[in-house]
């Protein structure tokens, strides 16, 4: 049995970045429902319907568009951009059933987001906010890796840094990190988890010291919002060590890199990790930019194989075996349970007022 | 879903110890060296939540 988390449905998850969803169609399964995804050609929206011709199941990810619809690539069924079938061949009466399900979707902050569970219950107001993916002033470099684990597996490692002594050393990870303690807040009802981590005198890694040029020791804050179930928002300032921001709140001397991840469960045991890096320093600095890019894709590599390993390893496990938690894992121990109340709170029937 | 509630848990590791500090919405405090069993205190609110425990009653 592979180890899983259950979905949380009724939720938004990241599908894509924005930039990945065209005039090309585009596949990706989430909660393990497959979507298909494109943009429209007069207006640009983009479009979510269900992956799945209703005549004999072909996936529409490997069909084609024709203007806005799209055309089946076995039998030619054709679709509109609400899941209406407009066509079918050899024959004029189409039968109601004829329809795939559309998904409601928003696109925000570079990233098309997708509802997954009762359209009725999709608020675009809730989606929680990353402006730095796509304001003016900031530079981010961006991937997504697909990885063969669990989702509860990123999010617990995403929400205990202390691995990255460890797991990053060399790139993001020095002996401070897994030495220092953390503060974690959980607001309950926005479903947010913060995990503070605060160094005051701690080893510049590599990823830092060659990207903004601080020579010795550093002051590193690592602050986490972990907004459930999909958005991580990891809030990094580093500065030579003893310089703080000044009392009036400007911090002319820090560095500040916004490093962001959507968690999104694919089908069982697998999940998408979107990852990027923003910044607002040195932004001209295209060498900069890619030092950035080539070193985060390693650390995230570095975990995407854990991970996977992790993965197969607990399903080669008998059932009901014991895991230890100490004082690093109080954040993810907090995710976890906000997790089950999403989970909870997704699978039941909704009452509708009339 | 990000409107804060108000409604926040707090649990600070103290600094050179390894004692968990929690600080529950209604402001009542404990502590504690096993994460598991301070989310249990935390979540039990307002259940095991009458002694005071700023002393720090298990640390």
């Amino acid at each position: 049995m592979p180890h899983t988390t259950a979905f949380a449905r009724n939720q938004w998850y990241v599908a894509a970045y924005s930039h990945e969803v065209g005039r090309d169609l585009l596949g990706r399964t989430i909660l393990g429902e497959p979507l298909v995804f494109y943009r429209t050609e007069d207006d640009g929206t983009a479009v979510a319907l269900h992956d799945r011709c209703v005549h004999r199941r072909f996936p529409l990810s490997e069909s084609r568009l024709d203007g806005d619809r799209i055309v089946c690539g076995y039998h030619g069924f054709t679709y509109d951009t609400t899941g209406t079938c407009v066509y079918v061949p050899g024959q004029k009466r189409i039968p109601r059933t004829a329809r795939v399900a559309s998904y409601p979707v928003v696109e925000q902050d570079a990233l098309v987001w997708v509802w997954i569970g009762d359209p009725a219950l999709a608020d675009p107001q809730v989606i929680p906010r990353a402006p730095h993916l796509a304001s003016p002033g900031w530079v981010t470099v961006s991937g997504m890796e697909p990885i063969d684990a669990d989702y509860g597996l990123l999010v617990d490692n995403l929400l205990d840094l202390s691995h990255e002594t460890y797991l990053h050393g060399g790139y993001i990870g020095s002996p401070e990190v897994a030495e220092t303690p953390i503060t974690t807040e959980v607001d309950e009802g926005a479903g947010v988890v913060r995990v503070s981590r605060h160094m005051g005198d701690a080893e510049c890694p590599p990823f830092y010291a060659k990207s903004t040029g601080i020579q010795g020791r550093i002051t590193r804050w690592q602050d986490i919002e972990y907004h459930a179930p999909c958005l991580y928002l990891l809030h990094s300032r580093i500065a030579p060590v003893g310089v703080l921001p000044e009392e009036d709140g400007s911090d002319p001397n820090g560095f500040h890199t916004e490093i962001t991840y959507a968690i999104t469960p694919s089908s069982d045991g697998k999940v998408y990790d979107f990852w990027a890096v923003s910044r607002d320093w040195a932004t001209d600095d295209a060498e900069v930019t890619e030092f950035l890019r080539g070193n985060n894709h390693t650390v995230v590599m570095q975990d995407v194989d854990a991970l996977n390993l992790l993965q197969k390893t607990l399903g080669s496990e008998r059932g009901g075996y014991q895991e230890l938690s100490i004082n690093i894992d109080t954040g993810g121990l907090a995710a976890r349970r906000i997790l089950a109340r999403l989970v909870e709170e997704g699978a039941k029937p909704v009452e509708r007022v009339q | 879903m990000t409107a804060p509630t108000g409604e926040v848990y707090r649990i600070d590791w103290l600094p050179g110890t390894d004692v968990l500090h929690g600080t529950c919405h209604c402001g009542r405090e404990h502590t504690s060296q096993d994460p598991i069993e301070m989310w249990e205190w935390m979540l039990a609110h307002p259940s095991g939540h009458a002694v005071d425990e700023a002393q720090g009653a298990d640390a």
